[in-house]
């Protein structure tokens, strides 16, 4: 098989992954190569775990105006390697009430949870661990063990802030793995599949120079929208942070933990975005294919990853945009405008299924999405009186 | 409309990030141990005690007096007086501290010390890169550690010092004169030393006659 330039630098993992299994013998090969590609999925995804913090902290310094980590090494990008060696050299606690064993095992649970969804990523053409036939429900079944996680810290602890950290986070993320996963049917509907390989295969063609990307139509766009809020509050991301919330709960689940075992935490919280967004990638996004047709010479796991960076910016933008939101707020917010709204989403993805394409098709798909959105919003508002608040205490 | 809120907020953080990489005026951070604020006069932070001179033993203004340490409030302060005299600021016999100690892990920089100081020998440093690895023996300060010159007091609050210093000389001059009025009288009629004291209850309000008094 030969294959011009471009194909080579494409598949270069690919065929080189390949090349060095084939000098092993034939029993050890597809163990050989499984680790193989494991160990580079959590090589290259911890590594960007590390990039995104010093990225993070210097543009949220950048928005507010200040500098942000600037002294280790160049402009400060060797920032994570010092929190690394902190956290490592910090001593590690463990609260003497603690049930020392679910305490130990919740940070390893999370982290190997957010691990875990990565199998089913097609980070790059030919590029991905297993190649399930169901692995859209695969990465949302994975991605539930991060609740158990959260409540395995919180309950272990034996602290109040942590307990109370701990529901919250279960509520809103059990609340927002709804809209997270009805958003994301729409595609399933449309690609016809629940395998992530066919779903990105789908999209990789073009019509001229435009891609096939599931995000222009309309149902897709909105599905992308209401994907991404409800991927913001699965990785309990700033304006939906508030299981964490610094000025009621301290930290939340996590505040018992320390050292390497509070890095892991962080760790486990980014690899989960990172695993949501690379699943609204490859839903919405059109995965690792490039954006428009004379770009294809790009290697394809480099549009995944300057995709994923994109949408890694406007988390951090977000972040730095919003303040967090009220527990009622999230909980509305979730119940009653991202639930109907998927739902409607679900009804126009079969209305433009069965419609037949032209501009008739988008006009009337737009309008069934933009009139519910406005009328929710607009009733949602009405029920609100803007007056002192009185609390009501137990007594 | 529907989302304006959030689309206002997200340009104004944009302008935000991208101004604070074209104006420098937007980023008031200061880069601490190379770049520092000039210090505000009025800044303080713990006690030294000042000398006048070269040698900081000799020059020592402190009469050992304990009344800051009696008016310390969290009792920072340890005085030990000597037995011995030495001439003071003003050019009188007085005691000196033998042992004087701040223990600035205890000291609330209250300046209550400066305050009640009838001698001017205690005034307030604005030196704060203090960390010491030992916290015990490396907070608790000695005379040698706390004692720093009058020119050093003259550069952190120059007006004070200077307000200082003019009384400090108004006392000596008038020291001066007494004993040179003294000195005069004593061969002569008696009535020069009455107008000598007829000065002295007016500088009541002046620390020395009142210092000597205890």
């Amino acid at each position: 098989m030969t294959m011009s330039p471009i194909q080579q630098a494409d598949q270069f993992f690919v065929t080189s992954q390949h090349r060095f299994v084939s000098y092993l013998p034939a029993e050890f090969q597809s163990l050989t190569s499984a680790i193989l590609s494991v160990i580079a999925i959590v090589l290259v995804f911890a590594l960007l775990f590390a990039i995104t913090t010093v990225l993070e902290r210097k543009g949220l310094g950048r928005i507010q105006n200040r500098y942000g980590p600037n002294r280790v090494g160049p402009a400060g990008f060797f920032q994570p390697l010092a929190d690394g060696v902190k956290s490592l050299t910090k001593e590690d606690l463990v609260p003497r009430t603690a049930d020392q064993m679910v305490h130990f095992l919740a940070p390893v649970l999370l982290v190997t949870a957010a691990f875990l969804a990565y199998a089913v990523l097609p980070v790059g053409r030919n590029m991905v661990l297993v190649n399930l036939n169901a692995g859209v429900l695969y990465f949302f079944a994975v991605g539930a063990l991060v609740e158990l996680a959260v409540f395995m810290a919180g309950w272990s602890s034996r602290n109040k802030y942590s307990l109370l950290g701990a529901m919250r986070a279960i509520a809103q993320m059990i609340s927002y793995e709804v809209p997270l996963v009805l958003a994301s049917i729409v595609v399933i509907m449309a690609a016809g599949s629940l395998s992530t390989v066919s779903i990105v295969d789908m999209q990789a063609s073009y019509t001229g120079i435009w891609p096939h990307w599931f995000v222009f139509t309309p149902w897709g766009f909105a599905g992308f929208i209401l994907f991404m809020i409800a991927a913001t509050a699965e990785s309990n991301r700033s304006p939906f942070d508030l299981p964490e919330g610094e000025s009621e709960i301290i930290a939340g689940y996590y505040i018992e933990y320390s050292g390497f075992k509070f890095a892991l935490f962080f760790l486990g919280e980014y690899l989960g975005m990172f695993a949501t967004s690379g699943l609204a990638i490859t839903l919405f996004l059109g995965g690792w294919a490039a954006p428009f047709s004379f770009l294809t010479w790009i290697p394809s796991y480099l549009w995944f990853f300057a995709k994923l960076l994109l949408l890694i910016v406007i988390f951090i933008w977000i972040r730095g945009t919003l303040p967090r939101l009220r527990m009622d707020q999230l909980m509305s917010f979730a119940w009653q405008f991202m639930l109907p709204m998927t739902l409607f989403n679900l009804f126009v993805a079969g209305v433009w299924h069965f419609m037949p394409s032209g501009i008739v098709r988008w006009l009337v798909c737009i309008a069934l999405l933009v009139a519910p959105a406005i009328l929710l919003s607009r009733s949602l508002k009405q029920g609100k009186k803007f007056a002192v608040r009185h609390y009501r205490f137990a007594e | 409309m529907f989302g304006e809120g959030i689309l206002k907020g997200l340009a104004e953080t944009a302008r935000n990030f991208l101004g604070s990489y074209v104006s420098k005026k937007r980023l008031t951070t200061v880069q601490y141990p190379e770049q520092r604020l000039p210090q505000i006069e009025a800044y303080r932070n713990f006690p030294f005690l000042v000398y006048d001179g070269d040698d900081w033993q000799q020059g020592l203004r402190c009469v050992s007096c304990f009344i800051c340490e009696k008016e310390c409030p969290p009792k920072c302060i340890i005085i030990e007086k000597s037995t011995d005299k030495k001439p003071d600021a003003v050019g009188k016999l007085q005691f000196y501290p033998k042992v004087f100690n701040i223990d600035v892990s205890v000291c609330m920089s209250c300046q209550i010390c400066v305050e009640v100081c009838p001698f001017d020998a205690i005034k307030m440093d604005t030196d704060f890169e203090l960390s010491s690895t030992d916290r015990f023996s490396g907070l608790l300060w000695d005379k040698k550690h706390l004692a720093k010159s009058n020119e050093h007091y003259h550069k952190i609050h120059p007006t004070e010092a200077a307000a200082v210093d003019a009384q400090l000389a108004a006392e000596r001059a008038k020291i001066a004169a007494k004993t040179k009025a003294t000195a005069e009288a004593k061969p002569a009629t008696p009535t020069p030393p009455a107008n000598a004291n007829g000065a002295g209850p007016n500088a009541a309000n002046q620390p020395v006659p009142t210092a000597t008094e205890k």
